[in-house]
């Protein structure tokens, strides 16, 4: 028998979320997903899935879950305490992210605020069961598809788990380099598609300046304060493709950036693109948090995609690695 | 990056342009119409014909008058991508263009399924039965599938009933509205937040996940609108409820 977990505190923006769902942006579906997937699939690594299972992605206030029915392994990307507790009213026992843990059925899990970052994974032994929606689990809200009836979890809803091991070695990341993302550097773009809406000053004054993300932010786009762009020839294209990190400047001139749960197409002039290897960087930005840019040609943002790739398979190798690790007790035997 | 492409078919050659460091995007000229979007259409065809034989290609985009290609940069590099967008430009351009699927699409216009049909008509001194008259009379195109899964962006509409959008975006708008925003039309296909004027509904259901393929609509296809009453409303909105009467193209026309 699979682990049910009973949501006790649904947090600020609760989903299910897995690597997405690719391949029908054809036909305006956006591809969601994790918007850390490094930390994702960090998270399943730990407990012992394949990388691209559902997991639960918490946003800022992380929330509360009850494991019903059977014992479950659970592990936590991101920056944030974690307590376990027999009963409602027994003492908390602390838990660290960044490794896995064996929970009993009845323990009541806790996640706390998020220290650094906006985004963490859960992940648990077997992953979330969802039925998958064009192939995958992820939810997308705005469309109502996906996750657990397509929405944000709330207070008493109880998701399914798949069949995990029953007994799971124990594993951390030993090197705890979690550096990568929260790193404080420019954020990498390549200028254009539409650069040439805007005069040259104007993408100087775009490369110049410190923006602050703004609080409206979500999983669709991220909002920028900070200096207006200007337009050299209207705020309106003929409606194309947004792709993964397009920088919009809309009407306003507040810069816009498309993530996972983007409209597949829009009609504003797009200054640049934020590069691969910094968007999960740029998910992990907190509100109020200042941020440059800085441009890249395409062969250097395919240096640093291929470095984070490899930073990140190194620490999904270093999990697989040792399998003498000892197999660990119960929290609460 | 800014590439030339190496084909000119007869036209001018669509401008191949990064968007990012896995997006290249093709640019065709810069106006809406079903010449060009013909030619993104056939290009968005040949494409995907590779997308399961090329290695590291992921994704096919069209648009009105641009296409995304989409590719795994540490599989396939932008030159290898520009070549092959080179190659389906050359092939696409003496393809022969499939025959259009075509949709007769029932449409309940005004009142609690069309709430901004009223103000529209008065906003061009029209009669509202000359705006659904002007709307049902042309065969549309549908340009493009995008925004949110299975909405359709519909060309041909009256310039008669071209309309700025909204000054207030609507928060709420039901699945199957049949819109006006700007010189476009379109069906939306789920409920969604929307700045166009809601002139009718269709009881169809456009994207429908009790399908494998979900998706009614297609880049390419033909669309006819014909007005129906609130009581047919009602009953072909209760026939969708089998899957088995899933709405079909006309027969005779189109694969």
């Amino acid at each position: 028998m699979s682990a049910r977990l009973r949501v006790e505190k649904a947090g600020m923006l609760t989903t299910v979320q897995d690597l997405g769902r690719p391949g029908y942006e054809h036909m305006g579906v956006p591809p969601s997903g994790a918007m850390d997937p490094g930390a994702l699939r960090m998270a399943n690594g730990l407990v012992g899935n394949a990388p691209g299972l559902a997991a639960l992605e918490f946003t800022l206030l992380g929330g509360a879950l009850q494991v019903l029915e059977a014992d479950c392994t659970i592990a936590f990307a991101g920056s944030a305490l974690l307590h376990a507790s027999a009963t409602a009213a027994s003492p908390a026992r602390s838990l660290s992210p960044w490794q896995s843990h064996r929970v009993p059925a009845g323990a009541t899990l806790t996640i706390g605020p998020l220290q650094r970052g906006v985004r963490g994974y859960l992940a648990v032994g077997g992953g979330i069961a969802v039925a998958p929606v064009l192939g995958s689990a992820s939810t997308l809200t705005r469309a109502r598809l996906g996750g657990l009836e397509g929405r944000a979890l709330a207070r008493g809803d109880v998701l399914a788990t798949g069949d995990g091991r029953r007994r799971s070695p124990r594993r951390w990341l030993a090197s705890r380099d979690t550096g990568w993302f929260y790193r404080d550097a420019p954020i990498g773009v390549i200028l254009g598609p539409q650069q040439d809406h805007f005069a040259p000053a104007e993408i100087g004054r775009f490369l110049g300046a410190t923006y602050r993300l703004a609080p409206q932010s979500d999983r669709m786009g991220l909002r920028l304060d900070g200096p207006a762009i200007a337009h050299a020839r209207g705020a309106d294209i003929i409606t194309d493709p947004i792709a993964a990190g397009s920088i919009q400047i809309p009407g306003a001139g507040q810069p816009l950036i498309a993530m996972n749960d983007r409209q597949t197409t829009g009609g504003y002039p797009k200054i640049a693109t934020v590069i691969s290897a910094d968007l999960p960087r740029l998910a992990q930005m907190r509100p109020g948090q200042p941020l440059r840019f800085e441009a890249l040609d395409p062969a250097q943002a395919v240096q640093r995609w291929r470095d984070y790739t490899e930073w990140v398979h190194a620490r999904e190798d270093e999990l697989r690695a040792d399998p003498n690790f000892p197999i660990f007790p119960l929290l609460f035997p | 990056m800014t590439t030339d492409a190496p084909i000119s078919c007869g036209h001018a050659a669509p401008r191949i342009v990064a968007a990012g460091d896995r997006t290249l995007l093709v640019e065709f000229p810069d106006r809406i119409d079903a010449e060009t979007n013909a030619r993104v259409l056939a290009l968005s065809h040949a494409l995907r014909g590779s997308l399961r034989k090329v290695r590291g290609l992921q994704s096919v985009v069209p648009a009105y008058r641009s296409l995304a290609v989409g590719f795994d940069p540490l599989l396939i590099g932008h030159d290898a991508v520009c070549e092959l967008i080179g190659r389906s430009l050359q092939a696409s351009a003496f393809a022969p263009a499939p025959a259009p699927r075509r949709w007769e699409v029932p449409v309940c216009y005004g009142g609690a399924h069309g709430i901004d049909l009223q103000a529209l008509a008065d906003q061009h001194g029209l009669d509202p039965a000359r705006v659904i008259a002007r709307h049902t009379a042309p065969v549309y195109r549908v340009y493009m599938v995008g925004f949110l899964p299975g909405f359709a962006y519909l060309g041909g509409l009256d310039p008669a009933l071209h309309t700025p959008r909204r000054a207030m975006p609507r928060a709420h708008t039901p699945a199957g509205s049949i819109n006006i925003g700007g010189q476009q039309t379109a069906i939306a296909s789920v409920p969604g937040p929307s700045g166009w004027h809601l002139i009718g509904r269709t009881p169809w259901r456009s994207f429908d996940l009790r399908h494998a393929d979900p998706f009614l609509f297609e880049a390419g296809d033909e669309i006819v609108f014909t007005p129906i009453d609130e009581d047919e409303f009602e009953r072909l909105a209760a026939l969708q409820d089998d899957p088995a009467r899933r709405p079909q193209p006309l027969p005779g026309v189109g694969p």
